[in-house]
This record gives C-alpha cells, structure tokens and sequence, in this order.
C-alpha cells in the first residue's frame, strides 16, 4: 500500500478516462457513458481504499512528515546563475485531514454526477471529456501541496466548466459561462501575484545545504525560511504581506463565492444543467474555502488573527444577505443557488473563530453542504426533467403525486435548515460554539444564528408551495423517481442521515490536522510578534 | 599586405555563412524560376533546403561569440553572440512555417506565375532579420531594416487583384517609409553628436563626454520609433491591422512572429550595447542615465498592452482579432524588456519562442479555414467546431495558449514575465498586465463561443491533407509539451543571453 501512488491516481485516472472517451466512436454513445462511470467509480473506490489507510492520528498542515500517501518528485529543476535563481518546481502530494474529506466528497459528488449525467443527449463525447477533465482539475486542487502545482489544477478547471456551462446549459447559458470564467480569472491573477511574491520570499533548504527559492507550500509556511529582502517577508520592514493577504483572499472568496463576489453564482447554477450544477455546487465552491484553509491561514498566520473579524464579517453577511436573496427567489434553482452562498458563509464563521470547534465545523459544513446542496440541486433536477420549469409558483401539491420523491426533499431540505439528527446540524451547531467561543467573532455569531431562523423560513415555504397544498391540474401526468433516481440520492440521503447521528468518523478524520492548524495560528502570532510589534 | 586583406577578410566571411548562404538560396530561386518557369513545385523544396542549410549554420555558431567585420578592438560591424544566435532560429523555424503555409494558402497558389518572386522575397526579409539581430551599427541595422521592410512591402501587396490587398500594401510603404525616416534622422542626430554610427564606439563616447540631453532623448526616440514601427508599438501601430488583414495570412504570420523578433532583437542590443555604463550586478543592466528607459518602455508597453487589448474586443474578422492581439502581445514582451535585466531578457526569449508556435498555429489555421470558406469573418466561425473538430479544437489550444492559461506553454511565457517584473519590484505594472490578461480572455473566448457555443444546421466540409495535419501537430507539440515541462526552453533561453558588449 505505500508505495502505490495512490493520490496520483486519483487525479488522472479522468484524464485517462478523458483519451478513451476521445478515441471511442461518437455513435458508441452508452460505451461513453459506461467508461466515465468506471472511471469515476474507480475513483470513488480508491478514494475510500484511501479513507481506510488513513491515519487518524496524523496533522499534516504544515508538517511534511505526517501527510499521508505523499508523493514527491522534482518536476522542473534549472539550477543557475545565482541572479536568475534557482526554478525548482516539485510534483508534490499529500493529504491531511483537511484534504481528505474533501477528496472522499469529490469522488462521491463526481461519481453521482456522472449518473446524473446520464440524460445529456447533446455532443456526448465532447460533454463526458470535459466532465472528466474537469474531475481531474478538481481532485488535483485537493491534493496539491506544491503551489504551482495547485495554482495549475485550479486553472485547469476553468476551461471544461465554462464549455459545460456554456454547451450544455440552459437558454442564457453564454453569458453564464463567459461571467464565470472572467470572474475566476480575476480572482486567480491574484492567486498568481501573491505565489510569485511568495517564491521570491521564501528560501527552502535543498539536503545538500544550499538554499533556493520555492513553491513548496509546507516550505512557504515556515517562517524562519523567509529571506531578509523579500518582498512578502515580515523580515522586510517594507513588506507587502497585508496586500498579499487581501489579494489571496479575494482570489479565493470569489470561488466560495464570498459577498460581494457572489454575482457569478446565480447565473452559473441556472444555466448549467443539473450534473454540473451539483459539481459546481458540491465540489467547486469548496476549492475557495479550501484554499484559505490551506494557503492563506498557514502561510500568514498572523494576518488571519489579526483579520478574523472581518472574515467573520463576510461570513455573517454571506449568511444573511444569501437567505434574504433565497427567500426573493421565485425561480427554484436560483433559491438553491442563494442558499448555498447562505450555507457557505457558515464556513466562513466557523474558520474565522480560528479555534477546534469553529474550524472542525467549517470543514465538517464543507462535506455537509457538499452532499446536501448535492442532494438539492438533484431534486430541483427531478422536477425540471418532468415539468421543464422551475417556477416555485406553478407547482404546488407535489406531494400527493410523488410521494416518495417529497420524501428525499424533506431530508434534504430538513438538513439545509439544521434539524437535529440530519447532517446539517451538527456542522452548523460546531460552527456556532465556535463562533461563541472566541471573543473576536462572538457578536457576528449571536448575529449570524438569525440565518437558521431565514434559512427555516425560505426552506419550509419553498416545501409548502412546490410539495403541499393544491395539486395543479397540469401536473397530473408527473411519475415519481426512477430507479436512476433512487441510485443518485439514496447514497446521499444515507450519508445525510448517518453524519447526522453519528459525525465522529468524520470528525476524527479532521481532528488531528484542525487542532494543529490552530496551535500553528496561535504559535505564529507568538513569533511574528517577536519580529515586530504589530 | 593583401594576403593579410584577404585572411582578414575570409576569417570574417565566416562569421556570416548562415548570410550567405540565405543569399544564394534567393539567387537560386530566382535562376530555378527563370528557367523551370512551369513548374513552381519545388521552389518550397529549394527554399526548404536552403533554410535547412542555414539552421545547420546557425546551430554550429551556436555557443560561440565572436565580433566579425572589426575595424579596431572591439568595435566591430556585426555581433555573433548567444543572444543573436537564438532569434536566428527562431527567424529560421517561423521561416520554415510559413514556406509550408504558403503550400497550402490559396492566396498565394492564386498567383502561382509569380511565386518565384515570392519565395525569393521572403529570404530577402530573413536576411535583413539575420543582419538585423546581429548589427552594431547604426548604417548596417538602417540598410537591414529597409531590405526587411522593401521585401514585406511587395509580399503584403502580393496579390495584387484583390482591393484590400493592395491597400495593405500601399499602407504599409507610406508609414513604413515615414517610419524609417524618422529613424535615420534620429540615426543622423546621433552620428551628429558622437561622430560615430557604431554602438561600441557611441557608447564609449556617452560614457565620458555630456550630451546635450535634450537632443539626444530626440535621437534616441526617433529611433525608437522606428523599431516601434517594426514591432507595432502604439503609436507607431497604425499599419499593423490593415495590412495584417489586407495580407495574404502566411504573410501576415510571418510579420507577426518573425519580424516582430528581429524588431525586438534589435531593440534590445540597442539599448543594451549603446547604454551600458558598467558590467551588469545581479543580472541587472547598469544603464547610462541619459534616457529613463525603464519609464520610457514601460509607458509604451502598458498603453500598447491596454490598447491592442481593448480594439480587440470589438473585432469581428479573426485577422484583425489576431492583429490586435499581436499588438497586445508586442506590449507583454516590452515589459521584459522594461525590467532592464537578464532575468527579463531571458522571459523575452521565453515568451517569444512560444509565441511563435501559437501566433503561426492560430493564422494556419485561420488561413485553412479561410481557404475554404472564403472569409475570416467571425460570424461565419459559428458552429464550425462541430464541423470540423479537429481544427476547431487546435485553434482553441492556440487561444487559450495566447491568453495564458495552464496548461498551456502560453502560461509559461506569462509566468516568466511576471516572474521577472516582481523580481525587479514592479508590481503595479505586473496587476495591469494580469489585468489585461482577463480582458484579452474576452476575445479569445469570443472566437472559441463561435465555434463551439453556437450551433448552426449549415455544415461545413473542410478536408485537411495529412500533411496540414502533420504541421498543426507540429506546432501544438510545444504548446502542450513546453506547457508542463518547461525546462528544456528555459535551458535553452539561458545558454543564450549573451550579448556581446559590456
């Protein structure tokens, strides 16, 4: 088991899966279908062989030695003339406790995408070698631990999700995709400036004893490897690390996406068809807070203190503003679409508060909502396949003529509320002792449970106009869920259910690496302190 | 005495064999035509061969830095050092290109009585490129600039029946002689003030003598001017979308990527060997503080970038889309030279190998599509990607590459740029370029929305011989390749920033 490359093949198994899909015919339209479904099957496999050879009781974060299943080669290497320096670039792996729930979702949400994909009638080839290339851009970002390396998957994502968005999606679905792929590539030319600012700060020490600059984000985070004349260095007394810091967050908020970043997401979740909405909502958003987690909180630890409020801030808005937006809503994937921006925020709130319980709750609420918005996204899916159209308005009644189908939407719209027992729960609960637990964030928090009350209250009128009351006359031919239907949320529901009554696999599988990040917080504040007085 | 002449003069003959034998590859053409005036198949063969043969030259010299033509000590005519050994061949391989473009371009096979003309013309151009990115003074890099620029004159109008082409073509000759007479009284100012044309013996000069300031900033600009005429610097730009769209497209590729690099070569070895004060510290150039270049070049590249960036987006007809974007390009790759140092020097040869393949990529295969459809007109790009995917698909790599996007070599070239701009500090210059690397997505997207995003029942039928097959994934190997593994290039630029001088 340890020697196989087993995160690599997570990553390019779709890319392989990618030159089958190409090479097959375009008429062998069900072997296309088929060989995804393997790949992404295999996928989820590997991801859970991944999950029993964990070991619990390692960090990782910023601690090369106890990340998991690492794979480290030299990728470009240019030894020079000490003037141009040294390009070292590594091909550099590894998962935590951070990372791997966030692997196991990807592999779960892609592999129930691709059977939601199973109604694409459009340009099949073409649509499963951008899904597939997708999932490769995807998994890559999770379990990158060199910075170019990660920047180059977080790229890689941009040009299959803007042809999915923009081929398959729905009657507006150019603008979508061109609002989409413009915003993420404002928000990564930030990411680019601050990892080149980076590169050029830091010094990593090679094992014959000479020094060179790196990208290695483990490297990145030690702060005694900063040069005295970097740019981002705090060595620097001209240092440009609060820019940095701003400019690395709005790179990432506008994936998770923070308010007033968000505008992109209504628009890409309308348009996109349902499999890719539930990627875009399951996976892609949490690439955003990931990131924080993984670049931003590490790398500069003081800021992130000294900052938390105001992520706090932004969490409590996105909660709030995202539930009002929701309750506006009268097309019902754009409700989904505000309430995931409303869920996302307590991912915010919880990191922000930057102890145990407000971060184990932030990447508990990362999985969470990743399988729940999953869940909805699929359910507003079931509904437009039949009636082709989403207008809360129109329906009403649906519960007498589907009623098994209600009977998914109640868990999964009980769930996005918070009720006890259902997986939402226990990650917004943890998120909110968090959140009372630190003296910073403690008024936004008390501020921010007004969100639980909106987000019962759009949710449960939302169920009450689609699912009770009067059933209207033209739905009458509607058939409840296919056995397709049943493959996609049953798995779903059971997870939902299972983390609602019994989270500690999850939060033993995080547990390690969150207490860690926070001593790594509270240890840098010591030191940077030390360097000067903030 | 004669003998010593004679040694003198074969030693240094040497030095320019490539030159040379460019020189009788034109003669040849010209003899072949005349004589098998039926047949034009093998003129491509001959121009092949003897670029061929040249390549093979140039790879020798490759490595070695020698001053040829010298009058005294150091002071010589010609420089062959790393730096112009290495835009030789980029000279020669985008050369190569557009001879086998110009197979295929219907433009060209339209006149197929005059392609011995043609093809001697385009070798007149690479060896006033060839002279040009090894000059040192000031009468040889005029007299290459104007064989370059009198050859592209008649090969932008090359089709003469056609309006626009003969518009391009007039176009180009009035900005491209306005252009270059700026230039020579730039060139006559500065002979006036140092009493010398060669850049070894001027340098000296400012170094110890104080010019007046004013006139020489002058000088210098007019210069300036009309290099930046050569590399279509606003505002010196305004032939560039004309011509590039009244051109034949292999002509326009092969202004796009060749002469803009012997234009940046010369730019460079300008500023370097004229204004070194003292040997470079830490891979920064140490210049005479006569002209504030940093300022100068950043100024123009940032309105350039801006500029080219921004008229592109309203553009419908690809050639002029991908004239605009080569105006955007020539802004980025002045912000290498802006830094003043190797670190910059070497993303300039970085980007520009790169550019190559993906300015040359894209034009091909506008001009494929263009042979069929008789029209280079965006709105007739709709739903072409599922007619023909194969082409479709290689020009969606070339614009993703121009853009910048991992995982292609576009990226690359980016990355060492901006990788040099914040080694020198110059951060706000770097977020306008990114900035303006979001805007030039627009564009390019734009295109690939055309081909992709739109779906329209008329089909159309474009067969590609295998042997454009071979050549798009010729040039779509690098892109891809140098786009994870970069190394090679980077070595390769790196053996190569040597330029003779201080």
């Amino acid at each position: 088991m340890n020697n196989f490359p087993i995160l690599s093949f997570l990553t390019f198994l779709p890319i392989l899966g990618m030159v089958i899909v190409l090479i097959l015919p375009k008429r062998q339209e069900l072997s296309i279908k088929v060989t995804t479904l393997v790949i992404t099957g295999l996928q989820l496999v590997l991801s859970i062989i991944l999950l029993m050879n964990y070991n619990y009781s390692a960090g990782g974060i910023n601690d090369a030695n106890s990340f998991q299943f690492v794979e480290k080669f030299t990728w470009i290497n240019i030894p020079g003339f000490s003037w141009i320096g040294n390009i070292k670039i590594d091909y550099f792996m590894g998962v935590d406790g951070l990372s791997t729930p966030l692997v196991l979702l990807t592999a779960i949400v892609t592999f129930i995408a691709t059977i939601s994909s199973w109604s694409i009638d459009k340009s099949l080839k073409g649509y499963f070698a951008m899904f597939l290339l997708l999932d490769t851009g995807m998994m890559g970002v999770f379990v990158a631990l060199d910075f170019f390396l990660f920047y180059i998957f977080w790229e890689l994502m941009l040009l299959p999700m803007y042809f999915l968005i923009g081929i398959w999606g729905g009657p507006r679905r150019e603008y979508a995709a061109i609002k989409f792929f413009l915003y993420t590539l404002f928000g990564s030319i930030f990411i680019l400036l601050v990892m080149i600012g980076l590169y050029f700060s830091s010094m990593e020490t090679l094992a014959n004893g000479s020094k060179v600059f790196t990208f290695n984000l483990l490297e990145l985070m030690n702060p005694n490897n900063y040069t005295a004349t970097g740019i981002l260095s705090p060595l620097n007394p001209n240092n440009l690390r609060f820019i940095a810091y701003i400019g690395l967050f709005v790179g990432f908020a506008i994936k998770i996406p923070m308010f007033p970043f968000h505008t992109w997401l209504p628009d890409a979740h309308v348009e996109a068809p349902t499999a890719i909405s539930v990627i875009l909502a399951g996976v892609l958003l949490k690439m955003g807070t990931y990131g924080i987690l993984r670049v931003s909180y590490p790398i500069f630890p003081e800021l992130t203190y000294q900052l938390s409020w105001f992520i706090a801030l932004f969490g409590m808005i996105n909660i709030i503003y995202g539930a009002f937006c929701a309750m506006a809503q009268k097309d019902f994937k754009k409700l989904i679409a505000y309430s995931s921006i409303s869920h996302m925020g307590y991912v915010l709130l919880g990191m922000s508060a930057l102890n145990t319980m407000g971060i184990s709750g932030a990447v508990l609420q990362m999985f969470n909502h990743g399988t729940i918005t999953a869940m909805l996204f699929l359910i507003v899916g079931v509904v437009y396949d039949r009636a082709h159209t989403r207008d809360l308005d129109a329906f009403g009644g649906l519960g007498k003529q589907m009623p098994i189908y209600t009977g998914f939407v109640s868990v999964a719209f009980f769930a996005a509320i918070g009720l006890p027992g259902l997986s939402g729960f226990i990650s917004e609960a943890l998120v909110f002792l968090g959140g009372f637990g630190s003296q910073t964030t403690r008024i936004l928090a008390i501020i921010s449970t007004l969100g639980i009350l909106l987000g019962a209250a759009y949710m449960l009128w939302t169920l009450q106009r689609v699912y009770l009351g009067q059933l209207n006359d033209k739905w009458k031919e509607l058939t409840d869920l296919t056995a397709r239907e049943y493959f996609m949320l049953v798995p779903l529901t059971l997870i939902v259910i299972f983390l609602g009554v019994y989270p500690s696999p999850m939060l033993n599988l995080m547990n390690a690496s969150v207490n860690h990040m926070v001593k790594l917080i509270n240890d840098a504040q010591v030191f940077y302190s030390s360097i000067h007085s903030f | 005495m004669i003998t010593l002449i004679l040694n003198n003069l074969f030693g240094n003959l040497q030095a320019i064999y490539p030159e040379i034998i460019l020189a009788l590859t034109l003669v040849a053409l010209v003899i072949f035509d005349l004589i098998f005036s039926r047949s034009k198949k093998f003129l491509p063969v001959l121009s092949i061969i003897g670029l061929i043969i040249t390549f093979i030259f140039v790879v020798f010299e490759f490595g070695t830095s020698r001053s040829a033509f010298s009058t005294s000590g150091n002071i010589s005519f010609l420089s062959i050092d790393g730096f112009s050994s290495f835009f030789k061949v980029l000279i020669l391989i985008a050369t190569l290109f557009v001879v086998l473009f110009s197979v295929s371009s219907k433009e060209v096979q339209s006149c197929s009585d005059r392609q011995g003309e043609y093809y001697a013309l385009i070798f007149g151009m690479v060896i006033g490129m060839f002279f040009l990115v090894s000059a040192n003074d000031l009468i040889l890099i005029y007299l290459s600039l104007e064989l370059l620029s009198l050859s592209s004159y008649v090969l932008a109008g090359f089709v003469k029946n056609s309006v626009r082409n003969s518009e391009a073509s007039l176009k180009y000759v009035i900005y491209g002689s306005t252009s270059s007479g700026i230039m020579l009284f730039g060139i006559s100012i500065l002979y006036g003030i140092t009493g010398s044309t060669n850049l070894f013996e001027i340098n000296s000069l400012l170094k110890f003598s104080n010019a007046s300031d004013i006139t020489f900033l002058i000088a210098v600009i007019m210069i300036f001017a009309g290099i930046g005429f050569k590399i279509s610097i606003v505002p010196f730009h305004f032939w560039t979308p004309d011509v590039y769209e009244g051109a034949p497209i292999s002509i326009t590729a092969f202004l796009s990527v060749a002469s803009k690099a012997a234009g940046f070569a010369l730019l460079i070895r300008f500023i370097k060997v004229t204004f070194a004060q003292s040997l470079s510290t830490n891979g920064y150039w140490q210049l005479i503080n006569y002209v504030d270049w940093r300022t100068l070049l950043v100024l123009f590249s940032i309105i350039t970038m801006t500029f080219g960036n921004f008229a592109a987006l309203w553009q419908d007809n690809l050639k002029r889309l991908l004239a605009y974007s080569s105006i955007a390009h020539a802004g980025y790759l002045m912000l290498g030279v802006a830094v003043l140092s190797d670190q910059g020097l070497m993303a300039v040869m970085i980007y520009f190998s790169i550019y190559l393949f993906m300015n040359l990529g894209a034009f091909f295969i506008v001009m494929l599509i263009a042979n069929e459809i008789n029209s280079e007109s965006l709105d007739d790009y709709k739903g072409l990607g599922y007619s023909i995917p194969f082409l479709g698909t290689a020009l969606a790599i070339f614009l993703i590459s121009l853009t910048g996007l991992p995982p292609t070599a576009g990226f690359i070239g980016k990355l060492y740029l901006f990788i040099a701009l914040v080694d020198a500090k110059m951060i706000t210059v770097a977020i306008i370029a990114l900035l303006n690397t979001v805007v030039s997505l627009y564009y390019y997207i734009r295109v690939l929305k055309a081909l992709f995003l739109t779906k329209t029942d008329k089909r159309v039928e474009i067969k590609i011989s295998a042997f454009n097959f071979i050549i798009i994934l010729v040039l779509l190997a690098p892109i891809l390749i140098f786009g994870v593994y970069f190394s090679p290039l980077v070595n390769l630029a790196k053996a190569s920033i040597q330029i003779l001088g201080l």
